[in-house]
């Protein structure tokens, strides 16, 4: 059973450069980002989640909504283990494909089969997997000849679509996005927005972060409001899930 | 400061142990490092083997001449020492960055934190592959008395790799957070070369011999170097290294229980 627990996470980041900035009150409110605080040992700290509690189970397709900076990224990043909660706790069952940067990792000198290797690597795969996987990896990618050459002489939505087509083809219980995946151009977006709703549907539990919410009401039956780095709420949306109808982006 | 709850340091080995047997990355990441710094060279990475062999040869001419000492020996003694030296000095400098060369890693994704830590062992031990060519060379040319000692060379590198891993954690955290630190190591790195018997013997210093003795730094060339020049490290080398690893792991254990968490703020 895959599920995430949340119970008053708190994330603060501390600032360490910012000593010298004395604030008078102890929190300030300004139009974006966490509350700024300063923590027991006086250092400024950025208050980017601030009692946050939720439950995800099987099914739920979460949106996450919020203004710039007020924590969908860091939610995101702590849902996958990054970041572990300064107070409070997060129970995280299953397996976490993280698709907050699907070119981590990918190295400009190194050629796409080796970044292929690379990649898989760091979501988790080990050699042999990732070599019964690379055939399919490079037809989607449709790359050709271009695999072994240096990324480098890769335009930059060549390497989109390899960095799309090593992402997509490992399947998780739990996947998170920062925005919708897309890459390449038009014939290509739509080959790969069926590969993206393919894997999508497979997983648990999906959690989105977008400034969209015509795509999180297409996609999600959740919407969870963040605000300052707190919870405003979690709406259940009513109308069935539409991931399964392609996107038009 | 130092409250360390089990669950701190279960966590905390449980990273090293998903790092080393869990995850396939970071002899790959390593050495996707070193090709990255000598992309489109024709040599390579040989330029390291090229750039040391050339230093060599030359301090070897010239201070051979200067303490008066039979050149043979004198060039076996330092072309084993300088690279081993540089190994050493690798490690303590690459040390401070481990975690902050992974700050993109480290923010985004779910990974043992100390696959940087291995990573970067595994980097200066491919640089240390790359020099140790001209301690064969000069070896095939000067041809020391070799013998059964050759199987403790082995040993003694793994001794100063495995220094590497607490270090690379100890430090990179260190560093991580106070961001003055990787200069003051690097300023150290350089005044304990000449306090580091690589270019002199600690017998020229007569009765402030000492100053090696005293120095780690000393015992851990000692086991590398002499089981290559046909000798046996004495048994104070051997205890003194064994001593700092097993101090050094602790210390590492130690705060990487109760700072690991941390380290994704601090990068």
């Amino acid at each position: 059973m895959a599920h995430v627990l949340a119970r008053n996470v708190v994330v603060d980041f501390p600032i360490y450069g910012g000593k010298s900035r004395s604030l008078k009150s102890t929190f300030i409110r300004s139009a974006t980002g966490g509350l700024l605080a300063k923590d027991a040992n006086e250092r400024v700290v950025v208050r980017a989640l601030n009692d946050v509690s939720f439950e995800f189970h099987e099914g739920d397709r979460v949106g996450v909504v919020g203004h710039n900076g007020s924590g969908k990224t860091t939610l995101l990043r702590v849902l996958a283990g990054a970041y572990e909660p300064v107070s409070g706790s997060i129970d995280v069952r299953g397996g976490v494909a993280s698709m907050l940067s699907i070119t981590l990792g990918m190295d400009m000198e190194a050629t796409g089969y080796e970044n292929i290797f690379v990649r898989a690597a760091i979501m988790g795969l080990k050699p042999k997997e990732t070599s019964a996987l690379a055939n399919e990896i490079i037809a989607f990618s449709e790359l050709g000849e271009y695999i072994d050459m240096p990324m480098r002489t890769y335009s930059s939505g060549m390497a989109m679509r390899l960095a799309f087509a090593i992402s997509t083809s490992i399947s998780a219980d739990i996947i998170l996005m920062d925005e919708w995946l897309s890459a390449g151009d038009a014939s290509f977006t739509q080959k790969a927005q069926s590969r993206l709703n393919a894997l999508l549907s497979q997983a648990k539990i999906l959690v989105l972060a977008s400034h969209d919410e015509k795509l999180i009401r297409n996609n999600c039956n959740k919407i969870m409001r963040l605000d300052h780095g707190q919870l405003i709420g979690i709406e259940e949306l009513s109308a069935p899930v539409a991931a399964r109808v392609p996107l038009a982006m | 400061m130092f409250r360390i709850g089990r669950r701190d340091l279960s966590l905390a080995l449980k990273d090293l142990w998903d790092a080393i047997f869990g995850i396939h990355v970071w002899p790959m990441l390593g050495w996707l490092e070193i090709k990255q710094r000598y992309r489109r060279s024709v040599l390579g990475p040989f330029w390291l083997t090229i750039s040391t062999g050339a230093m060599i040869a030359v301090i070897g001419l010239v201070y051979s001449r200067l303490f008066g000492q039979e050149i043979s020996g004198y060039f076996s003694y330092l072309a084993i020492g300088w690279v081993v030296w540089m190994f050493m000095a690798g490690l303590m400098n690459d040390a401070c960055t481990t975690f902050i060369s992974g700050e993109g890693y480290i923010k985004q994704i779910k990974l043992p934190l100390t696959i940087h830590v291995l990573r970067m062992v595994w980097k200066n031990l491919l640089i240390l592959a790359h020099n140790f060519v001209i301690v064969i060379i000069v070896m095939l040319f000067f041809r020391p008395d070799l013998d059964w000692h050759l199987v403790l060379f082995p040993l003694g590198l793994l001794v100063i790799a495995v220094n590497g891993v607490w270090l690379g954690v100890f430090l990179g955290l260190i560093c991580a957070r106070f961001r003055d630190i990787p200069n003051i190591v690097a300023s150290l790195v350089q005044v304990v070369f000449f306090l580091t018997p690589v270019l002199w013997k600690p017998d020229m210093l007569g009765a402030y011999g000492w100053v090696a003795t005293w120095n780690p730094l000393y015992h851990f060339l000692e086991i590398v170097r002499r089981p290559l020049l046909g000798a046996s490290p004495s048994s104070l080398s051997w205890m003194a290294a064994l001593f700092m690893t097993s101090a050094g792991l602790v210390i590492m254990l130690v705060f990487f229980s109760r700072f690991r968490a941390r380290i994704a703020y601090w990068v």
